[in-house]
């Protein structure tokens, strides 16, 4: 298994007690990119929650997308605010837009080379990060680059 | 114009403040700062302190007005409010609903404070010291992404793409609050001028954000002492009066760990706040003759000033120079007590009075006859506020 793109020792995401985001968390487990959606008006919507915006219905579906979006927007960090990352900076934050998700906005990193030219508008592809040695075990949803110099396979993620 | 309306109904009779210190500095605990701060508004309005009968803040304040008003002894409490939201998001919220209370007949003299001893009570802009993390937090944190400046700076950099704004137009900001906080002997970067050499060489916090991009954190307190404008035109101060005043956000702004999905990603959200606020005041954005405006990052304030109405997006280039923002001369001038980034970070609290001294004219900054003088608090926090203060001749 290859390096995270942080270090470990950073606090571990679990789904909260009621299960709310539980499907979202299973499903990258498994390789699968889960968002929820209004069954009714098909409406699109992220990060989870317990009602849905536009007809106030609580019976939300989650469904499987294409794990591709357009970087809509990003930061390098360069200084550390937690104690596992005081030797891992820069890295870089990409907020991912998926177009074909009505449009629903993701957080992650964009692995490659964390000097990289982020470019605003670029194609990216999430790639799904296993942390089988974490407790309990997690897999992140990264992003990459899916054109470009950043197009090669990121390891065995 | 609404009959439901602020404007002119409350004044400022009293501004007060510690020492501003670096944070976890102060000598005092953070109760005693507070309670510093308010005896010194009460000294400056001429009011007893038993007389205040209400308590507003905001971002989880520490200090609760039943342990203040025991403290400080006063006679009753009627009034006793927290704005919600974090950061500095509620500066001008607080005063807005201290400013209602006393219109609606809730209170007469409400003071609004805010204390912060960092060296009691921790830091900002740490990361969470936790072994697991759940909702949004889960979404954000496992990515390195946790402090305030990592939060927002994803906004200002859409808002810098879609515009095509240079770092120059954030380094004017920081500039402005440096050069006035020279004039300042109470800021805490007084003698620490602010070149654009030293800006252009300070680290990156986290892009777009240089050092000099973010606020300080510091430790003191300030206090704001409003009552009715007919109360206060009998009292020590000239009167400052409030114009108009709004708070809030617009469509599915999230929580701040969230906020990535905000549909309006590239705002400081006062789209819809700041023309409430203009039209409770009656004014409009070329009538403001001085701006305090919240630096939290100098993104959010970019942003701010164009929803605000002061120059269009693609203007700001152009219009974010350090000549335009500097007092006297500048058109307009801009945290003339050198804001969050020099002055002090009292969470914005030190903004509203520097608005309200400019009113009075005592500024160390001064504009020369100030009449109508705003105040924006916590740009792109959620929910955020706005208040303008206007002179006698500004009624």
């Amino acid at each position: 298994m290859s390096e995270p793109y942080l270090p470990a020792g950073l606090p571990t995401p679990v789904p909260e007690r009621n299960g709310l985001s539980a499907p979202f968390w299973q499903g990258a487990r498994e390789e699968r990119l889960k968002v929820q959606r209004n069954p009714r008006t098909g409406v699109y919507q992220w990060p989870p929650q317990w009602i849905a915006h536009d007809t106030q219905t609580f019976e939300l579906d989650w469904v499987e997308v294409e794990p591709k979006g357009v970087i809509y927007s990003w930061t390098r960090v360069w200084h550390p605010v937690h104690p596992a990352l005081k030797d891992a900076c820069p890295y870089i934050v990409v907020v991912v837009e998926l177009p074909h998700a009505g449009g629903v906005r993701m957080l992650g990193n964009l692995l490659g080379d964390p000097r990289q030219e982020v470019v605003i508008g670029a194609p990216a592809e999430a790639v799904f990060e296993h942390h089988n040695d974490a407790d309990p075990t997690f897999t992140l949803v990264q992003w990459r680059r899916a054109d470009g110099p950043f197009d090669r396979p990121a390891g065995n993620l | 114009m609404s009959e439901r309306s602020l404007r002119g109904k409350v004044a400022v009779a009293g501004v007060g403040e510690t020492p501003y210190y670096r944070h976890g500095q102060s000598p005092d605990p953070e109760f005693v700062l507070c309670l510093k701060a308010i005896l010194a508004a009460c000294g400056d309005a001429g009011i007893d302190p038993r007389d205040l009968d209400g308590f507003a803040s905001y971002s989880n304040d520490r200090n609760d007005p039943p342990s203040l008003a025991t403290a400080l002894g006063t006679h009753e409490l009627r009034f006793s409010n927290m704005q919600w939201g974090g950061g500095g998001g509620g500066g001008a919220g607080a005063m807005a609903n201290a400013a209602a209370a006393i219109v609606g007949g809730l209170a007469d003299c409400v003071v609004v404070y805010r204390a912060l001893a960092q060296g009691q009570f921790g830091r900002f802009g740490q990361g969470p010291r936790v072994s697991t993390v759940s909702g949004d937090s889960g979404l954000t944190v496992p990515y390195g992404q946790m402090s305030p400046a990592q939060y927002y700076a994803p906004k200002a950099m859409r808002f810098m793409h879609e515009h095509g704004i240079g770092q120059e137009a954030l380094r004017a900001i920081a500039l402005a609050s440096y050069h006035h906080a020279q004039a300042n002997p109470r800021a805490v970067m007084h003698g620490r001028p602010l070149t654009e050499e030293k800006y252009d060489e300070s680290r990156w916090i986290t892009e777009p954000f240089h050092l000099y991009d973010c606020c300080m954190e510091n430790d003191g307190a300030a206090a704001v002492i409003l009552v009715s404008a007919e109360r206060a035109r009998n009292l020590k101060q000239t009167p400052t009066y409030v114009l108009g005043a709004a708070i809030g956000a617009g469509y599915r702004v999230h929580s701040t760990q969230a906020g990535f999905a905000t549909p309006d990603l590239a705002s400081s959200h006062f789209k819809e706040v700041a023309r409430h606020m203009y039209d409770m005041a009656g004014v409009a954005a070329s009538d403001v003759d001085v701006v305090q405006c919240y630096e939290n990052f100098t993104g959010g304030v970019l942003m701010a000033l164009v929803e605000h109405g002061f120059f269009a997006p693609d203007q700001a280039m152009d219009f974010l120079k350090l000549e335009n923002l500097i007092a006297p001369t500048g058109k307009l001038p801009l945290n003339t007590s050198g804001g969050n980034l020099a002055e002090c970070y009292m969470h914005g609290l030190e903004l509203q009075i520097e608005a309200v001294r400019q009113i009075r004219g005592q500024s160390t900054s001064q504009v020369p006859g100030a009449d109508v003088s705003l105040a924006v608090a916590g740009p792109m926090v959620t929910p955020v506020s706005t208040i303008l203060f206007g002179s006698e001749a500004a009624l």
